[in-house]
C-alpha cells in the first residue's frame, strides 16, 4: 500500500496500533499504515501465544524490518484468541495491507470501555502532522 | 555526476576462494623431508582422525594473490576515503602503530609464554593500564574483555558481583532510550531486566523519568547505564545529578566508552561520578577496525568495584636485594568474576594503542578530541547552510560533541526520498556513508561522525556531495532511490538477505 490510509471504521492508538471491533467485547489489531512505513520492509513478526493476556499500553508482539525491531502495544486489554499465521512466512502483508492481511491479533476483550478513549482517525492523522 | 552505466567490477561476478579451486594445483611444493615419513595414524589415535580430508581449495600462488587483490579492491575502506559512519569513530589509523605492533618480540609473542620471559610485553600491558586509568579518572583497569559489548557484559557482571558481596541481589538496569543496541542486549545477557529512561527536549537523560523509574523501588536499581556524550553526540550536562540519583539509590553508573573520543584530556568518567567504565581501543586509540582486526574493550572501575576484577589481573611487583621491579600475572584475587577470555586479550591492540597514547600524548589526546568536537561541529553548521538545513535537520539544535544526528523526515516528505537513498547514493560520491536509523528515536536518522583526522576539504567535500543530491532529487528523486551505480555490487536485496540468509556454501 503506497499511499497513507487511515480508515474511518478503525480506532487508533498513539503508538501506532489500531482495533476493529468484532462485536461487543471482541476485536482485531494491527499496526497503522504510519508505523509499517516507518519500519520499513518487515522480515519477521513473533506473535504472543493463543491465551496470552494483553495488557493495555504494554508491549505484545515484536516486528523485525530491516532497519529495526520494535515493540508492538497493547491498545486495549484482552486475552489473545487468535494470531495470524500467514505471517509467519509472509510477514510482508504487515506492509501490503496493514489493515487486512496484515492483521496481528483477534482479542477477546476484558475492558471494552477502553475502547472509547482511542482516537479517531483524524485525530490518530492530527497527531501525526505534529 | 551522471551514473555510470555499468562499473567495470558489476560486470564480473564475486566468486570465493573455493570457486577458483581445481584438484591438484599447488601454491608451494615442499621438498622431499630427507627422513621417513610417520604415517599419522601412528602419531594421533584414530577417534581424533577425520574420516575424510578437510575441503580446503586448491589454488596456485598467483590465482590466491588475485583473488584477495581483486577482493580488497572491491571493498570500501578508511584508506580509500571519507568513513564519517557515526559511533564508530573510524579515524586514521596512524601507521607509526603497524610498525610497533610488527616488532618481532611483540608479533611474534606465544600467548603460553611464561610471564618471567615475557616481561616487556607485561610492563606494555601494565603502562597500558595505567595511561588508560589515568585517562578514565578511575584507580583499576582490566584488559581483558575484548570488545565493547564483552566490556559492557563484564561491567554488569563486576556490579552483580559488588552487590552480592554487600549481600544484596537487584535486578534492574536502567538504560536512556537513545543507548547504544549492546547496552539492553547485555543487560539481558547478564540476567537483568532492562527499564528504558526517557529522553528530555535537549537530547539528554529526563530526569523526571530517572527519578520516577528510580523511585519504583529504589532497592532493585542494580546499574544505570549511561553514554555521554549519547548517541545524539550531546553531553549530558545533568550527569553529576544524574550520578547522585544512582549512588543514593545504592545502583552503580556504568560508562559506555564508545564516545570517548569527544572528551578525552576535557573531562573524565571518574570525575563524573561513574563506576566502571569500557573504552574501544579499536575506536578512540585508532586500532584498525570495522572487519580491519580485532578489538578490545578494557574496562576502568572505581575503588569499590576493583576487587572483583576478572583475573589474571597485570601487576608490577617491586624488586628486592637490589632487582628492579618485575611484572606478574596475579591469580589471587578471591573475589574475581574469573576470566573473562583465554589468554591475556588482543596484545597487538594493546601495543598499538599504548604507541598512541604515548606518541600523542596528553596534550595531543586532549587535541584530537577537541578537534574532533570541532569537525563536527563545523560540519553540522555546513550542512545547515545548504539543502539540508530544511531537508535534513538537525534532531536536537544545540552544539553537538564528535558526532551529531540529522532527521531526514522532511527529505522523505517533501521528495520521497528515503535515508537510505541518500546514503546509497553518497556511495556514488566517493562516501562510506554515515550511520543510518540510529538512535531509533529520530525519524530517519542520519548520524555523522567526521573524526579529527580528516581535513577541511573533506568535510567540504561530503557537505558538497549532501548538497548536490538534495537538489538532483529536487528534479529527479528516482536517480537516488536506484543508486549506488559505480560501487562492484548494486542495491542490495536486504530483505530476502534477512529473511533467506545464504551463510554456507555448498562443497564440492
Amino acid at each position: 500500500m503506497a499511499e497513507a490510509n487511515y480508515p474511518d471504521d478503525l480506532r487508533y492508538h498513539d503508538q501506532h496500533d489500531w482495533v476493529r471491533l468484532d462485536g461487543d467485547d471482541a476485536a482485531v489489531f494491527g499496526i497503522t499504515w504510519y508505523a509499517q512505513d516507518t519500519l520499513g520492509e518487515v522480515v519477521f513478526y513473533e506473535p504472543p501465544e493463543v491465551g496470552a493476556t494483553l495488557t493495555k499500553d504494554q508491549p505484545y508482539a515484536e516486528v523485525e524490518s530491516v532497519k529495526a525491531v520494535s515493540d508492538v502495544i497493547a491498545p486495549m486489554s484482552g486475552e489473545v484468541t487468535e494470531v495470524n499465521d500467514v505471517l509467519s512466512d509472509s510477514p510482508e502483508k504487515i506492509n501490503e495491507g496493514p489493515y487486512d492481511e496484515g492483521w496481528l491479533v483477534k482479542v477477546k476483550l476484558s475492558s471494552p470501555q477502553e475502547y472509547e478513549a482511542l482516537l479517531t482517525a483524524a485525530e490518530y492523522q492530527k497527531l501525526l502532522d505534529r | 555526476m551522471t551514473p555510470l552505466a555499468e562499473a567495470p567490477m558489476q560486470r564480473e561476478r564475486a566468486t570465493t576462494i573455493y570457486e577458483k579451486s581445481k584438484a591438484g594445483r599447488r601454491a608451494a611444493v615442499l621438498p622431499d623431508a630427507g627422513v621417513p615419513e610417520t604415517p599419522i595414524e601412528d602419531l594421533i589415535p584414530a577417534n581424533l582422525l577425520r574420516a575424510e580430508p578437510p575441503n580446503l581449495p586448491e589454488v596456485a600462488e598467483p590465482e590466491i594473490v588475485r583473488h584477495y587483490n581483486r577482493l580488497s579492491r572491491r571493498n570500501f575502506d578508511l584508506d580509500s576515503g571519507f568513513y564519517p559512519l557515526g559511533s564508530c569513530t573510524m579515524k586514521h589509523n596512524p601507521r607509526l602503530n603497524e610498525r610497533v605492533a610488527a616488532l618481532p618480540g611483540h608479533a611474534r609473542l606465544h600467548p603460553a609464554q611464561d610471564p618471567r620471559r615475557a616481561q616487556g610485553a607485561l610492563e606494555l600491558m601494565y603502562l597500558l593500564q595505567a595511561s588508560l586509568a589515568e585517562i578514565c579518572g578511575l584507580p583499576s583497569v582490566s584488559l581483558q574483555p575484548s570488545a565493547g559489548s564483552h566490556g559492557e557484559l563484564a561491567g554488569l557482571l563486576l556490579t552483580r558481583a559488588y552487590h552480592a558481596d554487600r549481600g544484596e541481589v537487584r535486578t534492574k538496569v536502567l538504560a536512556p532510550d537513545t543507548s547504544h543496541g549492546t547496552n539492553p542486549a547485555s543487560v539481558t545477557m547478564a540476567g537483568y531486566e532492562v527499564v528504558k529512561v526517557a529522553t528530555n527536549q535537549r537530547g539528554g537523560v529526563d530526569m523526571d523519568d530517572l527519578r520516577a523509574k528510580i523511585e519504583e523501588d529504589p532497592s532493585q536499581i542494580a546499574c544505570l547505564m549511561l553514554t555521554n556524550p549519547n548517541t545524539l553526540g550531546l553531553f549530558d550536562e545533568n550527569i553529576e545529578e544524574i550520578a547522585g540519583l544512582i549512588h543514593s539509590a545504592g545502583g552503580t553508573l556504568y560508562y559506555d566508552g564508545a564516545n570517548l573520543n569527544a572528551i578525552m584530556g576535557r573531562t573524565r568518567p571518574g570525575d563524573m561520578g561513574f563506576d566502571i567504565v569500557h573504552l574501544n581501543l579499536h575506536k578512540s586509540f585508532s586500532q584498525p577496525h570495522g572487519g580491519g582486526g580485532p578489538g578490545a574493550g578494557p574496562i576502568a572501575v572505581s575503588e569499590r568495584i576493583e576487587p572483583f576484577l576478572p583475573r589474571p589481573q597485570v601487576v608490577r611487583r617491586e624488586g628486592a636485594g637490589g632487582h628492579g621491579p618485575r611484572f606478574d600475572l596475579d591469580f589471587d584475587r578471591p573475589k574475581s568474576i574469573g576470566r573473562l577470555r583465554g589468554f591475556q586479550g588482543n596484545f597487538g591492540v594493546f601495543v598499538r594503542s599504548y604507541a598512541y597514547i604515548l606518541s600523542l600524548g596528553a596534550d595531543g589526546l586532549t587535541e584530537a578530541s577537541e578537534t574532533a568536537v570541532l569537525n563536527a561541529n563545523y560540519l553540522k553548521a555546513r550542512l545547515a547552510a545548504g539543502r539540508a538545513g530544511e531537508r535534513l535537520p538537525i534532531a536536537f539544535d544545540r552544539h553537538c560533541m564528535h558526532e551529531f544526528v540529522l532527521s531526514g523526515r522532511p527529505m522523505k516528505k517533501e521528495l520521497g526520498l528515503a535515508t537510505l537513498d541518500l546514503a546509497k547514493r553518497l556511495l556514488d560520491f566517493g562516501f562510506h556513508p554515515p550511520t543510518v536509523y540510529f538512535p531509533l528515536l529520530v525519524d530517519e536518522a542520519l548520524m555523522v561522525e567526521p573524526t579529527e583526522t580528516e581535513t577541511k576539504e573533506s568535510l567540504d567535500a561530503f557537505a558538497d556531495a549532501v548538497e548536490e543530491i538534495l537538489a538532483e532529487a529536487e528534479t529527479d528523486p528516482e536517480v537516488a532511490k536506484n543508486a549506488p551505480y559505480s560501487t562492484p555490487v548494486r542495491r542490495l536485496d536486504e530483505v530476502r538477505a534477512t529473511r533467506k540468509p545464504v551463510v554456507r556454501q555448498p562443497l564440492g
